[in-house]
């Protein structure tokens, strides 16, 4: 990659509690380009979002604490600037939509007030003009009756209109980065498919990288360019999205790759990986994974059958593996497949 | 929003009779009466003219017939004649304490408002703070020190040790003489210590729930929202959080009438304050069946109207509820 927008750079990230710190994120590293699509996918918990309010330095400090790490955007680190600086970059060169439209919206507000408020707050323009933008970018989200609606409050429309007023009030300003957090996890499906085309549609035309966040494989096959799997606060792996479902590498990607519906028929059940995810306030020392690991699994059983005289993935319970790179831009943080298919080291 | 009103207010006419009807029995069932105050310990007071009285005053009649009688008159807007020994109008001396009861009432309530939001949000969007910590022990400690025993120490100190501040009454005995501006400061003067202190106790509720409210806002997605778009904290917190927070607060200030009234019987009494509350007390003491019952109506239909008010005032403010 010749240019990077965003450079998340092993970022390590805990939670104060009554209990104790609990840590969220254990070295996530990623990076954006312009105009590129990544993907960030994870089942509940595992940090996706926590991730993307880091970037934006949304989550409240205490109880979140950033242990180390650097936030690079556009070659400055977003974790050292002043507050105030801060505020410049959210919602002007980074923008964030959620995954709730019906409570996203401040109720007491008009949904015209609030998408041009935006243009108020980073003194683009006067009240009066900033108004008529809003308007304006209601249209290009295609809301309908766009001049009506902008006079309405949330509570008078639908999920998708809610959401579409989300994505005007997150594109008002053009930003170079959109994250868009599970942007349409809670609609119903066919206003699901609308909402995608409609950020595709207008990710080509404002020519602005996006940061996908879901837990819907489906999602992220047909959107993003590359993908990253998070599991338990890391990213597991990441790769180019046709090359990561052609040719997953890490045992927990093949595990949600298999339990996809459709690509069988004639099971009953669909396969799942076996196990839980270990709390995140107890994580075991070693590879995360390996409690559910079949590789681990199946070597530890062969060690106990004295197959064979030493555990050959004894390493799995010691050491946290590290991304490896295996072919261009494909990593996997997986001690077995380095061993199998001999990736190097990042 | 006509309609709703009209429509309210026709509605509060039947429950304005039940509460009638409820209050007067419970009146009739309190032990003593009217004329027993006047009679039971002079030795001259024969049956005969405690049957007189009795009928003078319409005692003599089956309850029913008592109140059937009370709430013809009162259909007419005629509270009666009081019991006690001036005998004047009911609506007349009411008349001439309301306007003490609520000067006091309404400028506690200010007081408490002023106070209490901005402690409120402030403790709320610093939770945990020094702050935070000196105001929860502050108010907490208003709450629990019973209002009355308070206005006694208080009493005690800046009136009677002190000498700062006069202890009873609402004006002093050269009122008369003072120019207008004399009268204002003397009124003051006189309003200080019971306003203060009726705010006082107020403060701990109000301010407490103000921070609720705003810790529950400020955790919501819009909050989110507006952080992400941008906005200063100051904005965040003033124009997305404190007013969707203080939406609640006009339910309370309907609701706090009953409160208001129901205080206001202790505190005058205690300050001599010549307000609704103490002309309330006395009357009970007397058993002065017209004015119970007048100033019962009145509370009762104030009580209506601040909810009615309410529910106007949150539909103005909420636009969820002005069209839903």
């Amino acid at each position: 990659m010749a240019e990077t927008l965003l450079d998340v750079r092993g970022l390590r990230l805990s939670f104060a509690t009554e209990k104790g710190s609990v840590r969220a994120l254990f070295g996530v590293s990623f990076s954006v380009a312009p105009g590129e699509t990544v993907g960030l996918v994870g089942e509940s918990g595992c940090g996706k979002t926590v991730t993307a309010l880091a970037v934006l330095r949304l989550l409240q400090s205490p109880p979140a604490i950033v242990e180390s790490g650097e936030i690079v955007f556009r070659g400055e680190d977003l974790l050292a600037l002043p507050e105030k600086r801060m505020c410049g970059v959210r919602g002007k060169s980074i923008s964030m939509i959620f995954q709730e439209p019906m409570s996203s919206l401040n109720p007491v507000l008009t949904v015209g007030e609030q998408v041009a408020e935006v243009f108020t707050a980073h003194n683009v323009c006067g009240k009066r003009e900033a108004a008529e933008r809003a308007v304006e970018w209601l249209r290009k989200v295609h809301m309908p009756d766009p001049s009506l609606r902008a006079r309405e409050y949330p509570h008078q429309m639908s999920g998708g209109m809610r959401q579409r007023a989300m994505i005007a009030m997150a594109l008002a300003l053009t930003p170079s980065l959109l994250i868009a957090d599970e942007p349409s996890t809670a609609l119903d499906v066919t206003i699901q498919a609308q909402i995608l085309s409609l950020l595709r549609e207008l990710r080509e035309r404002e020519r602005m990288a996006v940061l996908l966040i879901t837990h819907d494989l489906g999602v992220v096959h047909d959107f993003a360019d590359r993908t990253a799997i998070m599991y338990l606060g890391r990213i597991v792996e990441i790769a180019p999205t046709r090359e990561l479902f052609a040719d997953p590498i890490h045992p927990y990607t093949q595990g949600l790759l298999a339990s996809l519906p459709g690509k069988r028929t004639g099971e009953k059940r669909l396969p799942s990986i076996p196990g839980t995810v270990p709390d995140l306030s107890n994580v075991p020392p070693g590879c995360p994974f390996a409690d559910r690991c079949p590789f681990r699994r199946e070597a530890l059983s062969r060690f106990l059958a004295r197959e064979v005289p030493a555990d050959p993935l004894a390493v799995c319970d010691r050491e946290d593996p590290p991304l490896y790179e295996y072919s261009g831009g494909h990593f996997a943080a997986c001690h077995h497949q380095r061993t199998v298919r001999g990736g190097g080291a990042r | 929003m006509l309609r709703y009103i009209v429509r309210r207010l026709v509605g509060a006419v039947p429950i304005l009779v039940g509460i009638s009807l409820i209050s007067f029995l419970m009146m009739h069932m309190a032990p003593g009466g009217p004329i027993g105050a006047g009679t039971d310990l002079n030795p001259k007071a024969t049956a005969e003219s405690r049957a007189r009285l009795k009928a003078y005053y319409g005692l003599d009649q089956p309850l029913h017939i008592q109140y059937g009688r009370w709430l013809v008159r009162m259909s007419t807007l005629d509270f009666g004649d009081s019991f006690s020994p001036d005998g004047r109008p009911v609506a007349e001396k009411i008349k001439e304490r309301i306007p003490i009861t609520l000067t006091i009432n309404v400028l506690s309530m200010g007081l408490i408002f002023l106070v209490a939001i901005p402690v409120g949000v402030y403790s709320a969007v610093r939770k945990g703070s020094l702050f935070d910590r000196i105001s929860t022990v502050a108010v907490f400690t208003g709450f629990a020190i019973p209002t009355f025993w308070l206005a006694l120490l208080l009493m005690i100190l800046f009136g009677v040790k002190l000498g700062w501040l006069p202890i009873s009454g609402i004006s002093s005995l050269d009122y008369g003489s003072l120019g207008p501006l004399g009268k204002l400061a003397d009124r003051a003067h006189h309003l200080l210590l019971p306003v203060l202190l009726l705010g006082f106790g107020g403060l701990a509720g109000m301010s407490r729930y103000t921070r609720a409210n705003m810790l529950e806002v400020i955790r919501q997605d819009y909050v989110a929202t507006a952080r992400a778009k941008g906005l200063p904290e100051g904005t965040v917190v003033f124009r997305h959080a404190m007013r969707n927070a203080l939406l609640p607060v006009i339910t309370i200030l309907g609701l706090s009438v009953p409160e208001l009234l129901g205080g206001s019987v202790i505190f005058e009494t205690i300050f001599a304050i010549p307000g609704l509350g103490q002309l309330f007390y006395q009357g009970v003491m007397s058993r002065d069946y017209p004015l119970i019952m007048g100033i019962l109506t009145i509370g009762a239909f104030l009580t209506l109207l601040g909810n009615l008010l309410a529910d106007v005032g949150y539909a103005l403010a909420d636009p969820r509820i002005r069209q839903g």
